[in-house]
């Protein structure tokens, strides 16, 4: 069974007298432990997608199947809860709460999900940790850069261990340096087995997926195995907890 | 446990949202702060009412029945009928307390003025009391210094009196009272006993004030009819409505009313004051109720405003939680639990300043704001955030994840 499986799924809004087909019948499945890229030119229905797939939006048409479960069929509060415990969001924005530090940040889905403090506290340590920031705990988002911001945010998404990331755009607000650093991040994420999406229209971004979606006027235009390579002349300055074990001969 | 949690997070963000508001938080809350004040000051007014009321009644006595000619509260109509009453009689009363089976002790009491004056001191219009020599059990009289009258003082309509504590003060201030002889209106009566301090009444009468004499001395020297009450105290406060029939059917015989004929005296107690009293009370508690409904909804339609534009600057803030898996219950809960903050913040304000006022009150009516009264207003603060504060956050819950985090 397919982790996710989407069928004939569309997206129009009605603005006034016109109707605006944002997505216009897309079908595609994605396997558990997938990295996909979606790709393709502005005003495409990316994030149309990726809001569908966040189940942040009903589609106007189609069959959204989330681990078998037909999430047409969900009310709001399931709804909510697939959100909490199923997807992770990352946002080209970051979306932190600027009022909160950074595990109060990151603990937030556990708040919601019910868990208790002193666990929920433990977790956030270990994903912040994972993200390397286990030093800025403390940190409010203005006293982060926007590298260790989007970190945070990671941090955030992966903290109740969910079953996809979902990312839009996640290095467009960053240079293209701690850009590199993210995506190393999801990288290393992938590899431990998380299935990852992203949507970019950087083409450098896209080949850190195995598998790239392009899009183009609300429809898969093509679908492409992609043999992600890293260039040796950018090696990503990773954090020691991210960097592959050393090989011992 | 796991709400308590929700709680307290939704506090954390409330408190944080306000902190970074300060200002415009407390300007709409003056609606509320004016609302609590109100609302305090008014139930700590009518708390002093009822206080001093219950006080005062008191001092009537529950178990007494008062045999007057007119009843306490006679309509227009009704006066017109019963005004040409005859008088009640020492007599009757001699006769009623031969007769009762029901009855402990009866006195007999009129009321007068007369200027009081010893030596070179006096004092005007002083309230003269005329009673007979039970009316100290019937009154519940206490003495600090001597005796009450005696029967035979009374008997003999001697010139003795009974004063109380204010005159005792101000015309012997350094002396024993006992054994002077004050002159109240046409003869020197000497004082035999000083009453014990008992305050005013809620009328506002200064009951310190007073000199009682020997019945049978006030229809000599200063009503030649008084208008006589028949005080009668009741053995048993459980059997009131028996002694009233039995003191009915003596009194309608002594007076000669036949059959048929409506009674021409009136049996008052101090229960039909207490449930005139509740009546006002109630009206007035309702009028009171009325205006400080009126200015709490004035201050709710504040919090109300501000907890709308409230939702609309965080609308981005509400996506993202939703994004990361809040429930409507829980925005529903965080902008509530921030609404309630508000009103009690401005609820506390309220009665912050609510407090030195009720001293103004305090000063006419020996009223103090109370722990329920402040605990009420807090209440009454906390429900009115939860109230105006409903639509608001109703709205922020139920908005589309996606639209909410495409705002800005
Ligand atoms: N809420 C909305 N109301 C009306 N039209 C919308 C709405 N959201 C998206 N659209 C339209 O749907 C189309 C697809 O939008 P979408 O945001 O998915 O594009 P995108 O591929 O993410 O573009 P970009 O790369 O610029 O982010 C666009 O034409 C956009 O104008
Ligand atoms: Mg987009």
């Amino acid at each position: 069974m397919s982790l996710i499986r989407i069928t004939g799924l569309s997206r129009h809004y009605v603005m006034g007298t016109e109707v605006i087909h944002a997505l216009r019948g897309v079908s595609v499945a994605i396997e558990r432990g997938e990295y996909i890229a979606i790709m393709g030119p502005s005003g495409s229905g990316k994030s149309t997608l990726m809001n569908l797939l966040g189940c942040l939006d009903t589609p106007s048409q189609g069959v959204y199947e989330l681990n078998g479960l037909n999430v047409a069929d969900m009310d709001d509060n399931q709804l909510a809860e697939i959100r909490n415990r199923e997807i992770g969001f990352v946002f080209q924005s970051f979306n932190l709460m600027a009022r909160s530090d950074a595990l109060h940040n990151v603990e937030l889905p556990l708040v919601y999900a019910g868990v208790p403090p002193a666990e929920r506290r433990e977790r956030a340590l270990e994903a912040l940790r994972q993200v390397a920031l286990a030093d800025r705990v403390h940190h409010r988002p203005n006293e982060l850069s926007g590298g260790q911001r989007q970190r945070v945010a990671v941090a955030r998404a992966l903290v109740n261990r969910p079953s996809i990331i979902l990312a839009d755009e996640p290095t467009g607000n960053l240079d293209s340096r701690t850009g590199t650093e993210i995506l190393a991040l999801f990288d290393q994420l992938s590899r431990n087995g998380n299935t990852i999406i992203v949507v970019t229209h950087e083409e450098d971004v896209a080949q850190h997926a195995r598998r790239i979606l392009r899009i183009r006027d609300g429809l898969i235009a093509a679908d492409e195995v992609n043999q992600p390579h890293h260039r040796a002349e950018a090696p990503p300055r990773l954090p020691p907890v991210l960097t592959p074990p050393p090989i011992i001969s | 446990m796991r709400y308590a949690d929700e709680i307290r997070e939704a506090v954390v963000i409330a408190v944080g949202a306000l902190r970074s508001n300060k200002l415009r938080a407390g300007l709409t809350t003056l609606g509320i702060v004016i609302g609590i004040v109100t609302v305090t000051l008014m139930a700590t007014a009518i708390d002093g009412l009822n206080r001093a009321f219950q006080r005062s009644i008191s001092m009537i006595g529950a178990d007494v029945l008062f045999i007057q000619r007119f009843s306490w509260f006679t309509g227009r109509e009704e006066w017109a009928k019963t005004r040409n009453r005859r008088e009640l009689t020492l007599a009757q009363a001699r006769e009623v307390a031969r007769l009762s089976t029901l009855a402990r002790a009866v006195g007999v009491e009129a009321h007068g003025s007369a200027d009081v004056r010893y030596g070179n001191r006096s004092a005007r219009a002083v309230w003269v009391v005329g009673n007979s020599e039970d009316s100290a059990l019937v009154r519940g009289v206490s003495l600090t210094e001597g005796r009450w009258l005696s029967a035979a003082e009374v008997q003999g309509a001697r010139p003795v009196c009974v004063i109380g504590s204010d005159l005792a003060a101000r015309f012997f201030p350094l002396e024993s009272s006992l054994g002077k002889r004050i002159r109240v209106g046409r003869s020197l009566c000497e004082v035999v006993g000083v009453l014990e301090k008992q305050g005013q009444f809620f009328t506002g009468a200064n009951l310190d004030n007073q000199v009682v004499i020997p019945i049978t001395r006030f229809t000599t020297d200063l009503v030649r009819w008084p208008d006589v009450t028949i005080a009668v105290k009741v053995w048993d406060t459980t059997r009131m409505e028996a002694a009233k029939d039995e003191l009915t059917g003596i009194l309608r015989q002594l007076r000669r009313v036949p059959p048929g004929m409506p009674d021409d005296f009136a049996i008052n107690q101090q229960e039909m004051l207490v449930r005139n009293f509740n009546q006002i009370g109630g009206s007035l508690a309702l009028v009171g109720l009325f205006i400080t409904g009126l200015s709490l909804f004035v201050g709710g339609i504040g919090v109300m405003n501000i907890m709308y534009v409230s939702v609309a600057e965080r609308t981005r803030e509400i996506g993202v939680r939703k994004a990361i898996g809040a429930k409507r219950r829980n925005i529903l809960t965080q902008f509530l639990v921030e609404a309630v903050f508000i009103s009690l913040g401005a609820g506390l304000v309220g009665l912050a300043v609510a407090w030195p006022m009720t001293w103004v009150i305090d000063y006419f009516l020996a009223a103090r704001m109370s722990i329920p009264t402040a605990l009420a207003a807090l209440l009454v603060a906390a429900v009115t955030g939860i109230v105006s504060g409903f639509l608001p956050a109703w709205r922020a819950a139920r908005l589309n994840p996606v639209d909410a985090l495409r705002s800005e």
